[in-house]
């Protein structure tokens, strides 16, 4: 078990980020819950997003709004988006696509989480940008991996 | 009763929903997840998922009794029903959730029907399950005791 560390160290979840804010996107309220817990008992700064649509308003990037450096200014920036594959409205490679096309968003590293094992799924994913594609139900152990993953890149 | 002859029942019971598929590790990720910022985590999640059950249950039986079966809006459902099961541990009832899919596939009614008779059946047995295990759990802490780690390797 893992306790959750409260104090600001390098051991940050992306290397120099302290307390990295996750955007966690998934249509099922349940795993909505179980991620948010996952994220924050590894020191992240959690917001949940039910939908694409709803995401992309997170972080600006929404239909009403401009592409402009001004609408990420409201909350504190995004490291990190997590996201659902299969979900009604906006599936989350479309969400993917759509964070990859912009020209404010296109930095932040996107992972796709599904509970099917569909290797052109991934692979399309991946090609997409996608930093990691992730298995459901996740654990601990999947966040973590995450963690060391996405601080390698970064360097 | 005292809390250690609860404790020890706990665990005997606890070990006997692994150990008879009802729960399978997801649900003991479930239980390292909960802790003294969120001691009622475990309840919290399981109750989600006995709400959205109940409104899946209702949604599969009516769309099955439609005149034109839409076997695509059964299959999202089910699909949705597999994840809420799988994401809490309860393996029986997504087992029998990945059947039902196949019988959609196949654009089966009667093996559909059949199916949600039988999630129906698992979903039931699970729910009553562990709320046997959380009630004990409840008698635990009243009597100032403390729900003991489990270790189970899987």
């Amino acid at each position: 078990m893992e306790a959750s560390s409260s104090s600001s160290s390098s051991k940050g979840f992306m290397a120099n980020v302290e307390q990295p804010h996750v955007l966690a996107v998934d249509d099922s309220l349940i795993d909505r819950k179980l991620i948010e817990k996952l994220l924050t008992n590894l020191s992240c700064k959690v917001t949940t997003a039910e939908n694409g649509a709803r995401a992309l308003e997170f972080l600006g990037l929404g239909d009403q709004q401009h592409n402009s450096l001004e609408s990420n200014v409201s909350n504190s920036k995004v490291n990190l988006v997590i996201t659902d594959y299969c979900m009604p409205g906006m599936t989350g490679y479309e969400l993917l696509k759509k964070i990859k096309e912009s020209s404010i968003m296109k930095e932040v590293p996107v992972v796709i989480m599904s509970s099917e094992n569909v290797p052109n799924r991934i692979d399309k994913c991946l090609e997409e940008g996608a930093q990691m594609f992730m298995l459901k139900p996740l654990r601990q152990s999947d966040i973590k991996k995450l963690r060391y993953h996405l601080m390698n890149c970064n360097s | 009763m005292e809390v250690g002859q609860m404790q020890r029942q706990w665990v005997d019971y606890t070990k006997s929903l692994f150990l008879e598929g009802f729960l399978d590790g997801q649900f003991l990720q479930l239980q390292q997840l909960q802790d003294e910022s969120n001691p009622d985590f475990v309840v919290e999640v399981v109750s989600l998922f006995f709400e959205d059950s109940e409104k899946l249950l209702n949604d599969l039986t009516r769309a099955l009794e439609q005149p034109t079966v839409d076997f695509k809006r059964v299959d999202a459902h089910v699909h949705q029903f597999k994840g809420s099961s799988s994401s809490i541990g309860a393996q029986r009832v997504k087992n029998a959730c990945i059947a039902f899919r196949n019988f959609c596939e196949e654009k089966n009614t009667e093996g559909c029907v059949r199916c949600v008779q039988q999630v129906k059946h698992e979903y039931y047995l699970v729910k009553s399950k562990l709320e046997t295990l959380f009630a004990l759990e409840q008698q635990i802490m009243a009597a100032g005791g403390s729900i003991p780690m489990l270790e189970l390797n899987f």
